[in-house]
């Protein structure tokens, strides 16, 4: 009987050690299938080219370019912006929910929140085409609506479910005894959340940050649909710009295969890749320092 | 990296539809410009001939062209013509490409209603679109920056047009758009702007005006939506729309672009805003027995 349930207890231990490990081959199998086609384009085009060329043209009328500032730029604004939209209302609506709503309330907006992270990109997207641009248009007297502006408030949309519901987790988590002597200690509510319960949740609300950041960096659809997408070097908010992730979804679909704008796209891919993946191993750290200071 | 991934997702789900549905479905895949224009014939044939199934779908030309290469469709429409290099890795990949044409288009340059500029030479929309004017005081109109709406790299348009009007490279201030009508859209808010669709789209389209375009500043001014111009070739921007097809077609294939060649199909064409084929390319059409 015991030897049966031994081995039903090992069988378990290992399917989820496969699971484990079949992750992580996932994750070097992607690694490396990025590295091996983006690697043959740097036959063509050197490394130093590559990161300072002003602009990425492989369709060009005379001599291909590929650029990666400019779109690099362009992601790292539209997702800055997005951030900066995002975390203030994220945070905002975390302590809300985490201190100052009665538990009623708490119930119906938590589901509510999470259903925003079900909305699909291209709905978003086309919310960016339809209502946000027209509205960006009226409000600053920009010429069009489709700019760097737009894909950030659209980006802070999607981003703020995950930072709302992982902010909200590590408030709820700060010890009650914070709290408690907070409030015997005389100070207000508001005191009490600003001043203690935040600080004391820093790590956690940082790793929920991170991550929020990685979900908007990586955005396809939503950017490719609302930022207008021109070549140019970005100058400000108010124009266009065109994104890593817009770059590869246009341009996958026309390439010629095994040519260097084939690689080079796989390029653009690693890049982001490794961005996100640092970003994520960031916050993956930030986020245990807070778990384990809890303990 | 999450898109990347789901992009492999999308890119295995339409493959594995495809490969799925081929069996007795015609695919026709590529222009955005004329992808109404097909979907029209489609189903005006589809209901004449019962049991006979066609899926049409858009992407852009480089995309129909590509699918046609790899064996993904049968029939790859296109705004512009098969470039060298895709010759080249057809040949490698043994697909010969035919080339009917199925229509005219007078590619349209529209700007802003409350524009009131009227007509551009051929030279001067060049200019305006590798950025060298970039004000329309330098085009008879009132001193505002002009703004660029064009399409992306996948589009047959985007390609015409560069080796038609511009005989250079875009300005990189241009946005770039996902089809015909997001252009009219963002011409029709932007007072500033300017952009370059398909005849079928200009038509229709309100709060535009579409440009008169002459070719040089002698030449004589002629509107895309006439009729006669275009077909006499004197409207500067016209351009033959295409269907591509591996070798000479035969059985459903050859029925299908029959009917779009018929007086019926041709009657669509002219409904969808574009112009019937000249006796000139009746004739290219028929080495292929249509």
């Amino acid at each position: 009987m015991t030897m049966k349930r031994q081995l039903k207890e090992k069988l378990i231990e290992w399917f989820f050690l496969l699971n484990g490990i079949l992750v992580i081959l996932i994750l070097g199998g992607i690694f490396i299938l990025l590295l091996k086609n983006a690697l043959p384009a740097f036959r063509e085009v050197s490394l130093k080219d590559f990161v300072i060329s002003p602009i990425w043209n492989p369709d060009a009328y005379d001599k291909p370019t590929y650029g990666l500032l400019p779109m690099l730029v362009s992601s790292l604004m539209v997702t800055v912006g997005a951030l900066i939209v995002a975390i203030p209302l994220g945070i905002g609506t975390a302590a809300y929910m985490s201190d100052v709503a009665r538990p009623r309330v708490r119930e119906i907006v938590k589901p509510l929140v999470e259903i925003l992270a079900g909305i699909p990109s291209v709905v978003v997207g086309f919310l960016g085409i339809v209502l946000v641009g027209p509205f960006i248009t009226h409000l600053t007297g920009a010429r069009n609506g489709l700019n760097a502006l737009n894909g950030s408030i659209l980006l802070a949309v999607m981003a703020l479910p995950t930072i709302i519901s992982l902010s909200e987790d590590a408030l709820a988590s700060v010890p009650r005894a914070y709290e408690e002597a907070s409030l015997a200690l005389g100070a207000n509510k508001w005191q009490t959340v600003v001043r203690v319960k935040i600080p004391a949740a820093a790590s956690g609300i940082l790793a929920a940050c991170m991550l929020g950041m990685g979900r908007a960096i990586g955005e396809t659809m939503t950017v490719l649909m609302a930022t207008g997408n021109a070549a140019a070097f970005p100058n400000s908010f108010l124009g266009p710009v065109k994104t890593m992730t817009s770059t590869i979804a246009i341009e996958l679909g026309e390439v010629a295969y095994y040519t260097t704008h084939f690689y080079m796209l796989f390029a653009v891919g690693l890049i982001l890749f490794i961005i996100t993946f640092i970003i994520n191993v960031i916050s993956d750290i930030v986020f245990h320092k807070h778990t384990r200071a809890q303990l | 990296m999450r898109s990347v991934i789901k992009l492999g997702m999308a890119v295995a789900g339409v493959g594995l539809l495809a490969t799925a549905a081929s069996a007795d479905m015609l695919q026709v895949k590529g222009s955005d410009t004329i992808i109404n224009l097909v979907q029209k014939e489609a189903e005006v044939y589809m209901q004449q001939n019962a049991g006979a199934k066609i899926s049409v779908t858009g992407g852009g030309s480089g995309t129909g062209i590509a699918a046609l290469i790899n064996k993904k469709c049968a029939i790859a429409n296109s705004s512009r013509a098969i470039n060298a290099k895709e010759v080249e890795s057809a040949t490698s990949s043994g697909v010969a490409p035919s080339r009917i044409v199925i229509a005219i288009d007078g590619l349209s340059v529209v700007v802003n209603g409350s524009n009131p500029l009227n007509k551009l030479t051929m030279d001067q929309i060049g200019k305006i679109f590798r950025g060298e004017i970039q004000n329309w005081s330098e085009v008879g109109g009132s001193n505002m920056p002009i703004n660029l709406y064009g399409r992306q790299s996948n589009s047959g348009t985007y390609g015409f047009f560069r080796e038609m009007v511009l005989k250079g490279e875009y300005s990189s201030k241009m946005n770039t758009m996902n089809g015909n009508s997001q252009i009219v859209e963002a011409v029709k808010a932007d007072p500033s702007g300017i952009g370059y669709i398909g005849v079928g789209y200009a038509k229709n389209a309100s709060g535009v005006t579409i440009l008169d375009v002459a070719m040089g500043q002698n030449g004589s001014y002629k509107s895309p939506l006439d009729k006669a111009a275009v077909e006499a070739g004197q409207y500067p921007i016209a351009r033959p729309l295409y269907q591509y097809v591996n070798g000479t077609p035969t059985g459903a294939i050859k029925d299908f672009l029959s009917f779009e060649l018929s007086e019926q199909g041709q009657r669509i064409v002219e409904e969808e805003g574009f112009y019937p084929i000249s006796a000139e390319y009746k004739e290219a059409n028929a080495k292929f027995g249509l």
